[in-house]
């Protein structure tokens, strides 16, 4: 049962060099019916096996060393898959959310070769093994085949300009923050001469933090924040998700951004949680980017109008608010982070895909143009409505849940305020979101006012398939719908609160971890350092949740109406002035974007640097 | 940010980065103190549990084997979107590539390159093939190796022969080896987990004294696939970024 | 001496960087970032190095030896092939930048801001 691990990654790296062995065989209709085939259903496979695994590590951790090189003596000397729940739930919803993304491109590109199977197939063998493994090098060894396969489906339609800006900033930011943490591995290293997590952090544990061990810290968490898209290191994620293939964004936005918050939960709880110490400054360090992050791209977000960079900019928005549920350090806040990040992947793919088939049937992602032409997509219109409720955080839906748990937990240590933060986030991403819908696909008020410049860039964007169909193929708007729906059910399971904040007990506790990791050991009852806490859907809750949606309608109904409203018609698009400069940070330049990610690893340096020393 | 502001915020920016980073370098045992235990161990136990003498290449392809399979993949996926960049260009361009090449000034290559470019070609594919088989004696190894081996096909370019390149190295062809490798690897460890080991557990006989050629099990067997992929893969990159050089170069013959 | 090579690590680091933020031209961009991966190399390696140490190939050495870390050399070498496939793709990019846009200034390579 345990080489189900070894399994779950080998198979899409197999089936990934099969196909691309075979692509002479792959011409014609018949036999590309085939290729999409084979690679939906190894995609299926590893999704199964890893909810398969989900299941079994309920109760413990389930460590799998490669090539039969056991640690002795707590010294490791092979790589491992140390897999919990939520590193093989995170695994699972990747390979989910790459199913869905395969069946949507069943009729997508009419003429690619095989390419770009074998490159989503080992997209997804690299975001498996980036959640499962337990050595430091070994998740840098992943993070770099899920960018490298990332930059190439970026600019997989490279007729057109966008695509290569996309691409090239996108490939230039994260490799640099890729050697910023490999130089945070090789300091490490030299300290503990170690690569594996568990070893490095019971060897750093003995001896508390020193210089080394905080710029060891500072160095490998920016390469995940620039993975994570947290302000100011977020300005890739826009650029790069304008200009995929839909299929591609769903998994951008869906589930890679997310990987990178969850490398640095792995990277706090599994090596420096224990031996940084000093919970109130890390919280407040990372509370501050979170929320900077969370405020930035819902304003970004609002006033965008093409309609992939919108969503892009709302993904940035939800980074920084999975990354306040993290950096709280409670369990509560692990547990309310992992369901929203299940949650929101499942939305968010559903809108995307919904836009992809706006794109198909419509030929234009321009909120302006487009306004009322949507009317026609009935289906796609529903769908997309009942999402963007979703990402406004409306109760049934698992993003309900877990913004409700951080808010909580939030409270619970002295900071109710972030509550209000949550909303007003909600209330912009949803007001967006719900305006398009209202707009696009409803025909209500009046197209949004937009600048040329947004006008010129979001008419670039020229169909992505082959020609315009009569009607939406079922493969397209089939995963949307049911993606839509599966975000829902898991915020309706009944002991979800329960399960996940026990897993969220169990993945920071790093003394069991190690043992677990080192010495075989299985812990019983794993205890974090901060308390578990009560997961039931509360009165204040539902207030806030239902607050944000109606916020949200509120909003989307304004933005769409103002101009027939004599009193708004006078300024209601305020701050158009002011904010003009502040775009103008996002840029497109990539030397600008290199320039803050300096700046950012610098002031976040320098402050850890004070506080813990 | 204009240039100009730009530089200075960024000099502010990487002075407090350089000193913050080095500030943490200090904290480091000095140069040439290196304080174990990793490789300490694996130079104790590698030569016995593997029979390999090149120890490097028994963490490569036997203790982090794992890592090298990732890092094929990577080779792998990018030289799979070179193609897909590349080839989509040359697909969907108006004028065809010898048209297009045309307009380039491309100086003839002089004879003492093309003469000294052939005459290397032998050797070095000897000395690849060489680099590729012994990884577990020496310091050379798969990815070593295949460089050399692709380096052999470049120098057929530089000598001019672009007919004989094409006709030695038809793309489906190399991307096939390509993928052969990438998917060996992965293969080989599969075989392993069929006989109910962990992946990637080295299941081959390790031979009968270490330092053999015939050593070190799946070391030996690993490394192989991985010089044919990483020959291949250079060579499709490679020839997809010189395309156009190439056709100019026959139409001015 | 013994913090020397770390000087020359951050510098690498730096200089790699700033190559980076005031290019004009995409490959020469792409080099610099070679450079800033060239500063992990010197680390790796730095860090593993031991004085008065043989390389940790044991064909003609008796395996007692003192010998310098190969696992970072493994390191080193994974880097190399990850760098060199990163390169690769970016100047395919590179290629076909130069075609759309017919300039490979990083400042004028601007399709979407704000």
């Amino acid at each position: 049962m345990d080489h189900l691990l070894a399994l779950a990654i080998a198979a899409p790296l197999l089936v990934a060099a099969a196909i691309a062995a075979l692509n002479p065989l792959f011409r014609g209709e018949r036999r590309r019916r085939t290729l999409d085939a084979v690679a939906i259903l190894t995609a299926a496979v590893v999704a199964a096996m890893l909810a398969a695994i989900m299941v079994r590590t309920a109760h413990g951790d389930t460590v799998y060393w490669f090539a039969g090189f056991r640690p002795s003596h707590g010294i490791a000397i092979g790589i491992d898959f140390a897999v919990g729940q939520l590193n093989a739930g995170l695994a699972c919803l990747a390979a989910v959310l790459v199913v869905a993304a395969m069946v949507f491109s069943w009729r997508y590109f009419e003429q690619v070769g095989s390419y770009y199977h074998a490159l989503m197939l080992t997209f997804l063998a690299g975001m498996v093994g980036f959640c499962l493994t337990g050595d430091i090098f070994d998740l840098f060894v992943w993070f770099e085949l899920m960018g490298v396969s990332a930059y190439a489906l970026t600019a997989y339609r490279p007729e057109e300009r966008g695509p290569i800006q996309g691409a090239l900033n996108f490939a230039i930011t994260n490799s640099v923050g890729a050697y910023l943490w490999l130089s945070g591995i090789g300091l490490i290293y030299g300290r503990t001469g170690a690569l594996n997590m568990a070893q490095i952090g019971r060897a750093v544990a003995r001896h508390g933090p020193d210089r080394l061990v905080v710029v060891a810290f500072v160095l490998i968490i920016t390469g995940l924040l620039i993975k994570g898209a947290i302000v100011p290191f977020h300005f890739w994620l826009a650029d790069a998700h304008a200009v995929a293939p839909t299929p591609v964004c769903v998994l951008f936005s869906g589930v890679m951004v997310e990987l990178g918050l969850y490398g640095i939960a792995r990277v706090y709880w599994s090596m420096f949680g224990q031996s940084l110490g000093h919970q109130a400054t890390v919280t407040r360090t990372f509370l501050t980017l979170a929320l900077l992050t969370a405020v930035v791209g819902a304003l970004f977000c609002f006033r965008e109008r093409h309609l992939k960079r919108l969503l892009a900019f709302s993904t940035v928005s939800h980074a920084g608010l999975f990354l306040t549920g993290i950096a709280l350090l409670t369990p509560l806040g692990l547990a309310g982070a992992a369901v929203y990040v299940a949650g929101h992947g499942l939305i968010k793919a559903a809108l995307f895909l919904c836009v992809g088939i706006v794109l198909h049937r419509l030929g234009s992602v321009n909120e302006t143009w487009l306004h009322g032409r949507g009317r026609l997509l009935r289906v796609t219109g529903a769908v997309f409505t009942l999402a963007a409720l979703g990402l406004a955080d409306m109760p049934p839906f698992a993003t309900f849940r877990g913004k409700g748990w951080i808010e909580a937990s939030a409270a619970a240590h002295g900071m109710p305020w972030i509550t209000a933060v949550f909303v007003i986030c909600s209330v912009l991403v949803g007001g967006a979101v719900l305006r398009v819908a209202g707009g696009v696909f409803y025909g209500l008020g009046d197209p949004p006012s937009e600048e040329t410049q947004m006008a010129a860039e979001a008419s670039e964007e020229t169909g992505e398939t082959d020609h315009a169909r009569q009607r939406t193929p079922a493969t397209m708007i089939v995963p949307a719908a049911v993606l839509a729906v599966a975000g829902i059910a898991i915020g309706s399971l009944p002991h979800i609160g329960a399960a996940v904040q026990a897993a969220a007990v169990r993945f920071q506790d790093q003394p069991a971890y190690n043992a677990t990791v080192l010495s075989g050991a299985h812990v019983a009852h794993p205890t974090a350092l901060f308390a578990p806490e009560p997961t039931g859907i509360t009165a204040a809750d539902l207030a806030s949740g239902l607050g944000a949606v109606a916020g949200a309608l509120i909003l989307a109904f304004l933005a769409l109406y103002w101009r027939r409203l004599p009193l708004l018609r006078r300024g209601f698009e305020p701050g158009a002035g002011l904010e003009r400069p502040i775009r103008r940070f996002q840029s497109g330049v990539v030397n600008d974007y290199v320039t803050w990610i300096v700046i950012g690893a610098a002031c976040l340096g320098g402050t850890l640097a004070f506080a813990i020393r | 940010m204009n240039p100009a502001v730009r530089r200075w915020v960024f000099v502010a920016g990487a002075a407090g980065l350089a000193a913050f980073y080095l500030w943490g370098l200090t904290g480091l045992p000095g140069f040439g103190s290196y304080p174990g235990p990793y490789g300490d161990i694996i130079n104790r136990v590698a030569v016995a549990q593997t029979n390999a003498t090149g120890v490097v290449s028994a963490v490569n392809f036997a203790y982090r084997a794992f890592d090298t399979l990732g890092e094929e993949f990577i080779l792998f996926a990018a030289a799979v979107g070179v193609s897909v960049v590349l080839r989509h260009l040359r697909g969907e361009r108006q004028r065809p590539a010898r048209d297009e090449s045309m307009d380039r000034n491309v100086a003839p290559t002089s004879d003492a390159i093309r003469m000294v470019s052939l005459i290397l070609v032998g050797p070095t594919l000897v000395m690849g093939w060489y680099l590729a088989t012994h990884a577990q004696t020496s310091p050379s190894g798969g990815f070593q190796g295949g460089v050399m081996l692709a380096t052999a096909f470049i120098l057929i370019y530089l000598a001019g022969e672009f007919l004989v390149f094409e006709r030695i190295s038809p793309l489906a062809a190399i991307d096939a080896a390509e993928a052969v490798g990438a998917g060996g690897f992965a293969a080989i460890g599969v075989s392993a987990v069929a006989m109910g080991l962990p992946y990637l557990t080295n299941f081959l006989p390790l031979g009968s004294r270490p330092g053999a050629v015939s050593s070190s099990g799946t070391i030996a067997l690993i490394s192989f696939f991985v010089g044919i992929e990483v020959a291949a893969a250079f060579v499709v990159i490679v020839s997809e970024l010189l395309e156009q050089t190439l056709l100019s170069r026959q139409e001015s013959r | 001496m013994g913090v020397f090579p770390f000087v020359v690590v951050t510098w690498i680091l730096a200089v790699g960087l700033y190559g980076i933020v005031t290019s004009r031209h995409l490959v020469h961009q792409i080099v610099c970032l070679i450079v800033v991966q060239s500063s992990t190399y010197v680390l790796l390696l730095g860090v593993g190095y031991r004085r008065g140490a043989a390389a940790p190939y044991f064909s003609d050495v008796s395996v007692h030896t003192p010998a310098v870390d190969p696992v970072v050399q493994a390191l080193a070498l994974t880097d190399v092939v990850v760098e060199a496939a990163v390169t690769a793709l970016l100047l395919a990019f590179a290629v076909q930048a130069h075609k759309r846009f017919g300039t490979l200034d990083p400042q004028e390579l601007v399709q979407f801001k704000g």
